[in-house]
């Protein structure tokens, strides 16, 4: 298993290392395939977008490569694990190097946001020195400009400030590969932009390759090298922004229209 | 034109039939021909019915046995999770620890009030402390326990893990490699497990302290005396069997209720279904174990 960090302090898509390669990849509830043959790879330090319409199949593909579902047939190699044939031990083991933002924050309610980012920091690295501890929340939060909240309760916090404590909580564990599921939806346009920005430096400082799953239009140009299109579960188009612009599909040039 | 019989053919609803499957346009079919197509129909529905409900209800005993398998074996084997299991206890106890002073202290004053005039009739007054003692703590602190605790900790715990899944919280500590199961499912089960013995035991006691009052307020009779009689009429397998119960009853309040709420769907809606589940299942499965418990002890008896 390919387990090494991602070397250079360079931001340069590596072509040369896949991070993640997905090969005909299937996924069905009952009678209903949401992912038909879904093919794509994202690079070292590479962002990728996946671009596709509500239940299109988007946040079943990044469940899928996090393991939290198991695909009925296909290919998915993460950072060299085979993830579907990965025993409970391994998964945790690679999910430690996946940072994964969700839709709706998925802060835990119950604790402070202080509490928040500690948690990950003790149960996976097993630190439990206060002054590490606060050093560690205080960088992660400075990192997205929130460390006035660190002792607020998620409930205190507005949507787009939320999106952020989610993504220091991802960051503090330092990860090689980030998911954003949704990171701009239910956001005003200038919040929306700031998460994108924040999307970016995590790129540029943490050198992570990150798949950006929107539908956001304007998200998926700012925030990705290159753009996935999900139309009915299959990975139609593939390719930048001006690339997927210029093409004449029908369900894309919806996008672009609106 | 849909034909038309009536009641006196013995036929109870041919418009409907002929409704349902849309013959305006055929020649309509003898009586007893359609009749036995809308029963096939009906037979045929009933039966796809009843095999989606036990499908259904198959799949939920697996799942529901696969998720105490997974219990054992992750209670059993570590890492363990001590730091958030005593937390656990702590809460647990904390929190019922009023209601059960307030309810058993109510029911020890009741039972002895209501007893008092039935041994008075026969002269057998004297018998009132071994009468409650044994009422208390063979049957009622373990149930009225159980309840309270199925009550205040079952909605509890099925409303929180619920509302954990429904906002994706458990998936976010499951991607963070932080074994979700083991922190939230397996603390919780052996905290409740561990900690109803503990408040059984202080809630008789609470119970004794209430019936004493009513007896000494009967016939003036020292504590010391009360309790002494209450010692002589229990024995050991009244305290053990009292206390195994209570480790049953906060197993199966522990186990329902997380099972409840780790498995909630359908956002707010399933949080509340998982909380009333937790509550109505954890109730029924404190009668039934109290019944197995009881015939097990009589055999042993």
């Amino acid at each position: 298993m390919n387990t090494e960090t991602i070397p250079s302090e360079s931001n340069v898509i590596d072509k040369t290392q896949r991070v993640i390669e997905i090969r005909n990849l299937e996924k069905s509830f009952g009678d209903r395939r949401v992912l038909n043959k879904v093919n794509l790879e994202v690079f070292a330090r590479e962002n990728l977008a996946v671009l596709g319409r509500s239940g299109s199949g988007k946040s079943v593909l990044i469940k899928c490569i996090v393991g939290l579902l198991k695909p009925d047939s296909g290919v998915i190699q993460v950072l060299g694990y085979d993830v579907p044939s990965l025993s409970a031990a391994e998964l945790n083991e690679l999910r430690l190097q996946v940072g994964f933002s969700f839709q709706g924050s998925a802060l835990y309610d119950s604790m402070s946001i202080r509490q928040n980012l500690e948690f990950p920091l003790k149960r996976n690295l097993g630190i439990f020195d206060k002054k590490e501890l606060d050093d560690k929340i205080m960088t992660s939060l400075k990192e997205v400009g929130l460390e006035h909240t660190v002792d607020q309760k998620p409930a205190e916090l507005s949507g787009g400030m939320k999106k952020r404590i989610g993504i220091a909580r991802t960051l503090i564990l330092k990860p090689k590969i980030m998911l954003y599921d949704e990171p701009t939806s239910g956001l005003d346009p200038v919040t929306a932009a700031e998460i994108n920005e924040l999307i970016l430096e995590v790129r540029d400082r943490y050198h992570t390759a990150s798949i950006i799953i929107t539908h956001d239009i304007s998200c998926a140009r700012q925030t990705s090298d290159r753009i996935v299109a999900l139309i009915n579960g299959e990975s139609k188009l593939n390719g930048t922004f001006e690339e997927l612009k210029a093409t004449h599909d029908e369900e894309l040039e919806r996008f672009f229209n609106y | 034109m849909a034909v038309v019989w009536t009641r006196t053919n013995g036929e109870i609803f041919p418009q409907l039939s002929n409704i349902i499957f849309d013959r305006s346009h055929q020649k309509p079919h003898t009586r007893s021909t359609t009749h036995n197509m809308l029963l096939a129909r009906v037979l045929l529905t009933s039966l796809k019915s009843f095999c989606m409900k036990l499908t259904k209800a198959l799949t939920n005993v697996a799942t529901i046995y696969r998720f105490v398998v997974r219990f054992f074996k992750e209670a059993i084997f570590p890492p363990y999770e001590w730091r958030e299991l005593l937390n656990q206890c702590f809460t647990i106890g904390n929190k019922s620890l009023f209601l059960i002073t307030f309810t058993c202290f109510l029911a020890g004053i009741v039972f002895t009030k209501q007893s008092q005039p039935s041994l008075a009739s026969f002269g057998a007054e004297s018998w009132l402390p071994s009468l409650v003692s044994q009422g208390v703590i063979r049957s009622l602190g373990p149930l009225i326990t159980g309840l309270i605790c199925a009550g205040k900790l079952g909605s509890n715990m099925g409303a929180e893990l619920g509302s954990m899944q429904v906002t994706e919280q458990i998936d976010a500590m499951e991607v963070s490699g932080t074994r979700p199961f083991s922190y939230l499912v397996v603390t919780r089960v052996l905290a409740a497990t561990l900690m109803l013995p503990l408040l059984v035991m202080y809630a008789d006691g609470v119970a004794l302290l209430g019936s004493f009052i009513m007896v000494n307020s009967f016939n003036d009779s020292s504590l010391v005396l009360f309790f002494n009689e209450v010692t002589a009429s229990i024995n050991y397998i009244d305290v053990t069997s009292s206390i195994v119960k209570a480790a049953l009853f906060g197993f199966a309040i522990g186990i329902i209720s997380c099972y409840a709420g780790y498995h909630s769907e359908n956002g707010t809606t399933g949080v509340g279904k998982a909380a009333n589940t937790a509550v109505v299942a954890s109730m029924i499965f404190i009668f039934i174990i109290d019944l197995i418990v009881l015939q097990s002890l009589n055999l042993i008896r």
